[in-house]
């Protein structure tokens, strides 16, 4: 760093006030409105460094968005060559088919139970997982898993520990004489046997995630406030449920968030495990979606199912978010 | 209300490393203001959280109102504690956070809304029972902490430096509130601060603590002017003793007490040639420091508190002495005091 002073004392100058006295000269005065620091102040490299993320945007989301879209309101089909306005006549036909009134009934059902089941499930986990032991690592390592092995894989599993002739639950029901053999029950062939699976299913699935996120937010907890509430009088079940969960209902809540879109929206597991069946008992709309608009081929008629998904889930974040917001954080 | 004591109280985080409290023996008196003092890592925390029964020792006994403790959960121990942090349950408003510990000892409901009166009204804080803690200025968190710590009237209340989170204008009144608040309801009391000046203000004792060892425990007059050792001599006073080493002994005198020698009316003072080399005007009092000029501490370091200091100068050396009755001699080998002796000075 040989400098003479004058040189030095205009660098630190130019540094100190960064964009702005590169704004002041007078050969790049298209740079003045931008105020990051650093070089890195070409507005073409910003553009650039920015681009992989709006094109992924574009083309993975919006485009079959708009498409979508302008399916739901046309006749089109696959193979058909060209397409036609219809109006909202897609929308009327699938609210008046008994499958789709079916598939929405069971959105909620299978939305709704595996939150309950993942939410008490990860508190448990969370509040149990906080605490020292030996092993913990192994124990959070185990936890884990079913987020990181990829779902296709773990539902494929499942299809096989909730088979009708090998399953594994069953062998053992009749190993300790709970069942005769043969006569145990059909997991995925019964109805409400059926939900209930899938349900057990994407609870397992979700649970490390929500887990996670539950025991981020109880680690956040300040730890004098649950030692406050023990000099208070506070037993386990008080501290827990007045002080430490209402503390975590922010946390909470992006774990519902999250949970309730990647519920509603999925249908790895049920397109793995029943199909939608048996009869249409386990049919979720983005599975009925599917299973019109790519294996029925009615394309329109498949994007306005999926359509009908954006209200409920736009009005759902906004729940959510605002609860999220209002909802105080220490 | 109960008195709290200690028995040989120990506690190693880590087997093997230095017990952060070690071999602590108290005997509380009822009512009384007792003052844990040291500097961070003295174990002062510890020793409390212990008698709070958040923090389990490894040996030794702690015994609260004569009844031994140690296996009682801290709802058991019948205390109160106000956290460093106030600790303040932010989701609930204050009058929930101050009706919290009656709900918790289910406290018959109906008498909840009398007690928080009671208690908010003691501290002034009744327009803000219904404000978050969020909503609070430190002081008033502060306020509300203790409200709730005496809500259900403990045996003892425990408070875990209450007044290092606030500025120091907001400290010097909050340290009055809290000594007049203690007088008022006479519950014994037990504070842990690094600040001298907070412990010897508000204590009635003061235990001085240094690596996890009790080094003194005396009334605030008795650890500044007679100290065990070398360690409470320099912890207490500002600034700290002046310490001189000798060949056995290490004498020690106050700065205030080192001063110009005709301003010394005491018949057996010793007389010190002082060369000043630093002033500092602290508005009250002013602050020299410099070097003793010949004799046996030729070249030793000291400094003098004094009221007055305009005719001083930097770089010259004046006549100064301290009163024989005010120094205080230490072992040069263990720090401890020992006896006050003759010395030739010249």
């Amino acid at each position: 760093m040989a400098m003479n002073p004058l040189q030095n004392s205009e660098t630190t100058e130019a540094e100190g006030n960064g964009a702005a006295s590169a704004a002041a000269l007078p050969k790049k005065p298209k740079w003045s409105k931008i105020k990051s620091a650093g070089t890195a102040q070409s507005p073409l490299l910003g553009a650039l460094m920015f681009a992989p993320a709006v094109l992924y945007l574009a083309l993975i989301i919006g485009g079959p968005f708009v498409l979508a879209v302008l399916y739901a309101f046309s006749d089109v089909r696959i193979g058909s060559t060209g397409m036609h306005y219809v109006g909202l006549e897609n929308f009327r036909s699938i609210i008046q088919s008994p499958s789709f009134i079916t598939s929405l009934k069971n959105s909620f059902i299978f939305t709704f139970f595996s939150q309950v089941i993942v939410i008490v499930g990860s508190t448990i986990l969370a509040v149990a997982l906080e605490k020292k032991f030996r092993g913990r690592g192994l124990v959070r390592f185990l936890i884990l898993l079913p987020w990181v092995a990829p779902i296709s894989l773990g539902a494929i599993g499942w299809k096989w520990i909730l088979d009708s002739l090998y399953s594994v639950i069953n062998w053992v029901l009749v190993a300790v004489h709970l069942y005769k053999p043969f006569s145990a029950p059909m997991w995925l062939g019964e109805p409400h046997l059926a939900m209930a699976s899938v349900i057990l299913v994407q609870s397992w699935r979700l649970l490390p995630f929500s887990t996670v996120i539950m025991l981020a937010g109880l680690t956040a907890i300040p730890k004098e406030i649950p030692e406050a509430a023990a000099i208070d009088g506070a037993g386990f079940w008080r501290t827990l449920f007045q002080v430490n969960i209402p503390m975590m209902l922010p946390i909470i809540n992006v774990a519902v968030l999250f949970g309730i879109i990647f519920t509603f929206t999925d249908m790895t597991v049920v397109y793995i495990l029943t199909q939608g069946g048996p009869f249409d008992s386990t049919q979720v709309l983005p599975s009925y979606a599917y299973f019109t608009g790519i294996l029925g081929s009615d394309l329109a008629a498949g994007s306005a199912v999926s359509l009908f998904l954006v209200p409920l889930l736009v009005a759902i974040a906004y729940f959510m978010l605002r609860v999220a917001h209002r909802a105080e954080v220490v | 209300m109960a008195v709290v004591q200690t028995r040989n109280l120990t506690k190693v985080f880590k087997q093997g490393e230095q017990g952060a409290v070690n071999d602590v023996n108290l005997e509380g008196h009822e009512g009384e203001f007792l003052v844990f003092l040291g500097p961070s890592g003295s174990g002062k925390t510890t020793l409390l959280r212990m008698i709070a029964g958040l923090e389990t020792p490894t040996a030794g006994e702690i015994l609260i109102g004569g009844r031994v403790v140690n296996d009682l959960s801290p709802r058991e121990r019948r205390i109160a504690m106000v956290f460093q942090s106030y600790a303040l349950y932010p989701h609930l408003t204050v009058y929930k956070n101050i009706a919290f510990p009656l709900k918790a000892q289910k406290v018959p409901k109906h008498t909840h809304k009398e007690k928080v009166g009671w208690a908010a009204s003691l501290l002034g804080i009744n327009h803000l029972l219904q404000r978050k803690p969020r909503e609070l200025s430190g002081g008033e968190r502060q306020r509300v902490a203790l409200a709730r710590a005496i809500v259900r009237e403990p045996s003892v209340f425990l408070l875990d430096e209450p007044l290092s989170n606030l500025d120091a204008k907001l400290r010097a009144s909050a340290r009055e509130e809290l000594e007049r608040f203690h007088r008022r309801i006479g519950t014994t009391t037990i504070y842990v601060t690094h600040d001298q000046v907070e412990a010897m203000a508000m204590g009635d004792r003061i235990v001085v603590l240094h690596k996890g060892y009790v080094r003194q425990i005396g009334s605030p007059t008795e650890v500044y002017d007679d100290p065990a050792d070398t360690f409470v001599a320099t912890f207490l006073g500002s600034p700290p003793m002046n310490l001189i080493e000798d060949t056995e002994v290490i004498v020690g005198f106050r700065p205030e007490h080192f001063r110009v020698a005709e301003a010394i009316t005491d018949t057996h003072k010793i007389p010190l040639k002082f060369r000043v080399e630093n002033i500092e005007y602290l508005g009250a009092d002013w602050i020299l420091s410099g070097l003793l000029v010949g004799g046996r501490f030729d070249g030793k370091k000291a400094v003098s508190r004094l009221l007055f200091g305009h005719e001083f100068e930097i770089g010259k050396t004046y006549d100064f002495a301290v009163p024989e009755r005010r120094l205080k001699f230490f072992d040069r080998n263990t720090e401890k005091k020992v006896e006050a002796r003759t010395l030739a000075w010249q």
